[in-house]
């Protein structure tokens, strides 16, 4: 069985939407789809799943209070509870308001690091990565729709060729 | 064209009846002497203020150790609030070890300690007489200040050529009608505490400035007519953006041009520097004063944080009342979401201000700033760490959620408690330098809430009936009618 997939290239992000959704609507999946720049409603287009790294952020930040939370009280109160400038550090409650700025700060941080981590992770993103764009001119000015190809080749390409696509290719992939 | 519901209407109008009512038995029943006090404490004689005087008449030299002790305190305390001397006055009892007794004086003291107690009783029913004043006080200033919320709201809108809220600038004129009629009613309080009728502000008593040297220092400031007169500027100030705002807003719609809109962008721009000034100087003026011995840099933008918040969820609450009767075809969710996002931010800005302000007046605990604090900490627990609660936790775990704005239920839900938890901001804000310890939320409380409710829906749904829901030549409207969030 071959890994012939095609490359339906278009030059407006408006035809690529409409491509999109005359693509779904014919049944064909759509592997992947590459834009030069975010291309409004596109995810919803394609019936892409919504994004859970907001979920994501929202744990690590409870994280964060917790770490800082308990920093805090093994220092401060449990472990040399010194009078530092009649700060009453008998229990945690009684000296928190000196300790939410950083329990505020640790929490924005878990969040945001960890968040952004998860995403490089999930998008597998990393330095010396291998780039993987099928097309120079996707960076640029031209989205790229790509297309399985199963038996169907004729049949695909003069699907694409009507749907305003500039350029139709059919590689064999690898 | 919207109708205002009869069922609405009998509603509000019976909320105006029960407050009314309500506000009536408090003033009734208020204390109007210092015998009817005395019965009171009596009456409460199992609790600290009975056990004072029992002592006092069974054993002199301790008498005199708590006259002492209490004269002591009290000038240590003279720049906290009188009922801060009360509590000490309580505390002193038990805290006092036998030092010096001097027998010779114990009558001379007795005589003095009648005095003192007689000068508590005055000042226990001081607190009594204020209460149903400072309930109307707080009631009124609450929800005179959510329309003022509003209606900075709806000029910053204005200005910053908002594509999304252009359908909703009735929704906020109508909420806006309210302020005429909440600042006359708050005015005329203003001028019966001038007159003496109460004893809200302790600085608008000559008796009190006179002996009183922070305050007298303060009179420059703080005098009744200065007062006054800039308390009926702000109001005329406000009252005018709103009406030709309202009136320009009216006439675009009749227009063939959009003069009448840049004319609304120009007096927009206009009022909201007029609001910034007068908003910070109304806080001294109406709240802060009220301990006139305390002052904060960062309280002006503390209070409008508080009734900006309230003024954009009652715009909320409001939508989401006439879009389930079907009034507003053109506000969809991404509208409510929008709403719900201001509402919850300006939550957390709210909690900014108010841990701001706390965290470094408890972090430097200096005395004559703290004991503002304290009075709220050891009298008023609940409702100050409530509000807390109320305005800060609730709201952020319930709004953050993405699918929630968008959620009718839980909007409302969210909209109560932050409403409740912005008049008990208020409540905390007042209360303390009013009725001290005696704060109960009861009768006059709740009345007075009812009352202004009531008078609220009256006439901010009355104002609604008047005009169209929508603005039919804003420049912006179709980008409103279509937006998509």
């Amino acid at each position: 069985m071959s890994n012939k997939v095609i490359y339906a290239i278009y030059n407006d992000d408006d035809i690529l939407m409409d491509a999109v959704k005359q693509t779904r609507a014919a049944h064909h999946h759509i592997e992947e789809v590459f834009t030069p720049f975010p291309v409004h409603g596109l995810d919803k287009a394609m019936g892409l799943a919504p994004t859970r790294l907001a979920i994501c952020s929202f744990i690590y930040g409870c994280i964060g209070i917790s770490f800082a939370t308990w920093m805090m009280n093994y220092i401060m109160i449990q472990d040399w509870p010194q009078d530092i400038g009649g700060k009453p550090s008998f229990s945690y409650i009684e000296n928190m308001p000196a300790f939410v700025p950083i329990m505020f700060e640790m929490t924005v941080f878990f969040a945001a690091h960890l968040m952004v981590i998860t995403f490089y992770m999930r998008s597998r993103l990393w330095p010396f990565k291998q780039a993987e764009n099928p097309d120079v001119r996707t960076t640029d000015d031209h989205f790229l729709m790509e297309v399985a190809v199963h038996n169907n080749e004729e049949e695909l390409v003069s699907f694409f060729k009507s749907t305003g696509a500039v350029e139709v290719k059919v590689i064999e992939k690898h | 064209m919207y109708t205002f519901s009869s069922k609405l209407k009998s509603f509000s109008i019976i909320l105006m009846a029960l407050g009314l009512l309500g506000i009536g038995y408090g003033f009734f029943t208020a204390p109007k002497n210092i015998q009817e006090v005395e019965k009171i404490l009596a009456s409460e004689s199992h609790g600290e203020h009975g056990e004072v005087k029992h002592e006092v008449t069974t054993d002199g030299a301790e008498a005199h150790e708590l006259v002492a002790s209490h004269k002591g305190v009290k000038e240590s305390a003279e720049t906290t609030e009188p009922n801060m001397v009360e509590e000490s006055h309580d505390e002193v009892k038990g805290a006092v070890a036998a030092t010096e007794t001097h027998e010779g004086v114990v009558s001379h003291d007795q005589v003095k300690e009648a005095a003192e107690h007689e000068e508590h009783l005055t000042h226990v029913l001081h607190q009594l007489q204020n209460k149903p004043w400072a309930a109307l006080y707080v009631a009124c200033i609450f929800f005179m200040l959510i329309t003022m919320g509003v209606l900075a709201f709806y000029a910053i809108q204005q200005v910053a050529q908002a594509g999304w809220s252009p359908v909703l600038f009735r929704v906020m004129q109508g909420i806006t009608a309210y302020l005429p009629y909440g600042s006359v009613i708050f005015f005329i309080i203003l001028i019966l505490c001038g007159l003496h009728f109460n004893h809200l502000f302790i600085w608008l008593d000559p008796e009190v400035v006179a002996h009183d040297e922070l305050i007298a220092t303060k009179s420059g400031y703080l005098n009744f007519p200065f007062w006054i007169a800039r308390a009926a500027i702000f109001l005329i100030g406000w009252n005018l953006y709103r009406y030709y705002s309202a009136k320009n807003c009216l006439a675009q719609d009749e227009s063939n041009d959009d003069s009448f809109y840049k004319k609304n962008f120009n007096i927009s721009a206009g009022f909201l520097v007029f609001f910034i000034v007068t908003e910070s100087i109304m806080s001294w003026d109406w709240i802060m004063s009220i301990d006139p011995h305390w002052f904060s840099t960062l309280f002006g933008w503390y209070v409008l944080a508080s009734f900006f918040v309230s003024g954009i969820t009652m715009i909320a609450m409001v939508t989401v009342y006439l879009k389930s009767r079907g009034y507003l075809e053109h506000v969809n969710t991404s509208h409510i979401h929008d709403l719900a996002k201001f509402m919850f931010g300006f939550s957390i800005f709210w909690t900014y201000l108010w841990f701001s302000q706390f965290m470094l007046i408890w972090y430097a605990n200096i005395p004559e700033e703290i004991t503002y604090f304290i009075t709220r900490i050891e009298l008023y627990n609940l409702p100050f760490f409530g509000a807390v609660v109320m305005n800060f936790v609730f709201p952020i775990l319930i709004l953050i959620n993405t699918d929630f704005k968008r959620i009718t239920w839980i909007l409302v839900m969210a909209g109560v408690v932050i409403l409740a938890g912005h008049y008990i901001d208020f409540f905390n804000m007042i209360m303390p330098g009013t009725v001290g310890d005696r704060w109960f939320i009861g009768i006059s409380e709740i009345a007075s809430v009812l009352f202004f409710l009531g008078l609220f829906i009256f006439v901010v749904f009355t104002a609604l009936a008047k005009s169209p829901l929508l603005p039919r030549r804003n420049p912006y409207i179709e980008e409103s009618k279509h937006f998509h969030y």
